[in-house]
């Protein structure tokens, strides 16, 4: 038989694991511990820090899903972060896309900076700029793409490439992008998620996930993560697993509905820019369509006056105004005051992330109603 | 309120206190009252649960009923709704109903008094022909397991009323995305909870959405008094599922459409049931009553040797009873889901040795056919 699709291996992701009783749904092992069978023997199982069933289960499939060779899965995507920051050491350097998510640059600049690790930032959508940044000390280069909340597109292949040349580490983050998005077939080592978002979709569950392309690689990392021990638990594990399952049509909906909400803000005469990577003349569209499935749910828009952003954001009804992103509910965030506070508002000025910028992720409802929605909420404003 | 954004945002689904989008879990059995005599809304679990509530406000919601319940099972809401009657009571049930809604009533119901009669509902003049002095209800199931007959629900309730009958509806093969019974003047919705709406094969529970309010207290009472209630966990997780049911539905729909014509230029497969397909006589009405065909097809081979050794075969659906799930389920009435009815009953329905029944779930319809054409090939 020929290899299955990627939509039939989600549908059965975890189907029928405990083969005692054929259960359809995998139990929850929620256990700390697992008896030995014998001295010195173990059933590949000993402690849920160092492995339980559902994180097993929900890593394999994720390894499968990046054809990486192992994934690991942890209790949030800056643990997850946090984890492959432990294969620096002082001295080392590393080029970032200058506009992270302002956790990573929270962690980066408050946490690894003072133990000594240098970051460049650089735009990452440029594979000039990302050139012209290497020195000798670089050990890794990690790129979000599309970036967040500007959207703005990184050449995978062509950094991996500029990387691999000098023998250093490509890093992705693909946190808008899984299903679509393949890094490692791009020639990346590490991608890692904030599986908060699309992974599990349904806004109701905090993880994050590392899949590395190499064994040695991962055994490092797995080497840290059970020593450190942000280990995702066996009901959240669970959980994405549930949500795994789902992904393809919930991606699919969303990308078709945030399409139609970009064109619609496009011709809205309050709104002076607006930044999604289906659009055609969004910089990174021909770009991302060569190297992704698709283009996301995620839409920046840019209203003509900062006055109206906090009567947007109390009139609207069908977007949640909170942060995070990827659920099958709508939400809207100001990423200024919200998602990117940690940023130096100098730096985030000169990136774009003014106080007239607006975030939306974009769900699964009906797409009338969203920008009803919308039109009632900023016309009104 | 465009129909697909209402399943999202139904009004009870998040917590006010904490802005969480997602309902808490309140796992909990009793609430800490403040006044001796003047209880808060919330008093012991089995009655109310904050969790519950939101699912049962919710379901009611979606099947434009005014109240709703929720139940350890399928079997709990058809029980708790059986037990609005009395003994020496008569009721008209469809003839291939549930086989589980058949063991009830032809023992545990019909010891404590309660007649029933089978009648086939494809035909409203047998439903009329059937009613007695002390009949009080139709019971009505369309399409119908597994053989996906169809029943004209405006029909139905129009029958009911001349005599004053209570109309009744297992809902689950549609769900309410594909089929509202209320909205045609059923009084009562059931649903196996397990299937389309929880969609993931992994919980049990049953709900019950009444028309009005006065028949909704009264099956308050049952849900209280008889305690069949669903538990905070699943209350959730079918909540969780039911975000997805829209998507969900049409993607089954779209593949069981596919998998359905492939199966009708099968030479080995007799005979295909499938709502929509042209041939199916039902078509016109279900079209009528509903948005589309749903996701279970059955199919029917020249005998059980071969319809055993296919079950056998397959690799990617599994074998197993329940239908609705994510994962496509390939299922053999005569020994699951039809069991409890004599072999006798079950040929003259139809439901002969060689039917199988194939509820598709989100796979790619193509690696289904592959997987049930090799399974063919290896036995005939």
């Amino acid at each position: 038989m020929k290899e299955w699709s990627k939509e039939t291996i989600l549908a059965h992701a975890g189907t029928c694991w405990d083969e005692k009783t054929g259960a359809v749904s995998m139990p929850v092992y929620q256990t700390a511990t697992f008896s030995h069978p014998g001295l010195g023997k173990s059933t590949g199982y000993d402690y849920s820090r160092s492995g339980n069933p559902n994180r097993t289960a929900l890593e394999e499939i994720m390894a499968v899903m990046d054809n990486g060779a192992r994934a690991l899965a942890f209790s949030s995507g800056m643990a997850a972060i946090d984890c492959f920051m432990k294969l620096f050491r002082p001295g080392d350097t590393l080029i970032v896309t200058e506009d992270p998510y302002g956790g990573t640059f929270r962690l980066l600049e408050k946490v690894y900076t003072p133990m000594g690790i240098k970051i460049i930032y650089v735009d990452t959508s440029s594979n000039n700029e990302v050139e012209k940044a290497f020195n000798p000390d670089v050990r890794a280069i990690f790129v979000e793409t599309p970036t967040n909340p500007l959207l703005r597109i990184a050449d995978i292949p062509g950094i991996a490439r500029m990387a691999k040349k000098r023998g250093i580490l490509t890093i992705v983050d693909n946190t808008f992008l899984p299903y679509w998005q393949h890094p490692l077939e791009l020639g990346a080592d590490i991608v890692i998620y904030s599986a908060t978002k699309f992974l599990s979709g349904h806004n109701d569950v905090l993880a994050g996930i590392i899949v590395a392309a190499d064994n040695t690689l991962v055994e490092k990392l797995y080497f840290y993560q059970n020593s450190t021990g942000a280990v995702l638990g066996p009901w959240d594990s669970w959980l994405i697993m549930r949500g795994l399952k789902t992904l393809p049509l919930r991606l699919e909906r969303q990308e078709k509905n945030a399409l139609e909400i970009a064109h619609w803000l496009t011709g809205h005469s309050k709104v002076t820019k607006v930044f999604y990577p289906g659009l055609p003349d969004h910089p990174g569209h021909a770009l991302l369509k060569k190297q992704s499935g698709g283009f996301g749910a995620v839409i920046s828009f840019e209203v003509d006056d900062p006055g109206i952003v906090p009567v947007i954001l109390s009139r609207v009804k069908g977007f949640l105004f909170a942060e995070s992103l990827g659920g099958v509910e709508s939400l809207i965030t100001f990423p200024a005051v919200q998602t990117h506070s940690d940023v130096d508002p100098e730096i985030r000025l000169r990136l774009g992330i003014n106080d007239r910028l607006l975030r939306l992720s974009v769900g699964v409802e009906a797409v009338n109603d969203l920008t009803d929605d919308l039109a009632q909420a900023i016309d009104n404003a | 309120m465009n129909y697909k954004t209402k399943i999202i945002h139904t009004g009870k689904d998040g917590d006010p206190y904490t802005g969480a989008s997602s309902i808490p879990i309140y796992q909990v059995s009793t609430f800490a009252q403040s006044d001796p005599e003047k209880f808060g809304v919330y008093d012991y679990a089995r009655g109310i649960n904050p969790t519950r509530e939101a699912l049962e406000h919710t379901v009611a919601t979606l099947e434009s009923g005014s109240c709703g319940y929720a139940f350890a099972s399928g079997m709990a809401a058809i029980s708790s709704v059986l037990l609005l009657f009395q003994p020496g009571d008569h009721i008209i049930v469809a003839e291939d109903v549930y086989g589980g809604t058949y063991r009830v009533l032809t023992t545990i119901f019909q010891r404590w008094g309660l007649k029933h009669a089978f009648v086939d509902m494809t035909d409203p003049q047998k439903i009329s022909d059937s009613i007695k002095p002390e009949t009080k209800a139709i019971f009505a199931e369309t399409p119908s397991n597994p053989l996906l007959k169809i029943t004209d629900l405006a029909a139905v309730v129009k029958i009911a009323k001349k005599s004053d009958l209570l109309t009744i509806i297992d809902n689950t093969f549609m769900s309410p995305y594909l089929q509202r019974p209320i909205e045609f003047g059923f009084d009562i919705v059931i649903h196996s909870a397990t299937k389309f709406l929880g969609g993931h094969s992994d919980l049990i529970a049953g709900i019950v959405v009444t028309r009005e309010v006065q028949l909704g207290n009264k099956l308050k009472d049952i849900q209280n008094g008889f305690g069949g209630i669903l538990g905070p966990q699943d209350s959730w997780l079918v909540l969780r599922g039911i975000k997805t049911l829209a998507p969900r539905m049409e993607t089954q729909q779209k593949n069981a459409e596919t998998i359905a014509n492939w199966l009708s230029k099968q030479p080995v497969v007799k005979h295909v049931y499938y709502p929509t397909l042209a041939w199916h006589p039902g078509r016109e009405i279900h079209i009528k009553q509903a948005l589309g065909g749903g996701a279970v097809v059955s199919f029917e081979f020249e005998n059980g040797e071969i319809a055993k050794k296919v079950l056998r075969n397959v690799k990617i659906p599994l074998m197993a009873v329940s239908l609705g799930g994510v994962e496509s389920i390939l299922s053999y009435p005569t020994t699951m889901s039809h069991a409890a009815m004599p072999e006798k009953k079950r040929h003259a329905q139809g439901i002969t040795d060689g039917v199988v029944r194939l509820s598709v779930g989100l796979e790619d319809p193509e690696d289904i056919c592959e997987d049930l054409y090799q399974a063919f090939e290896q036995s005939v």
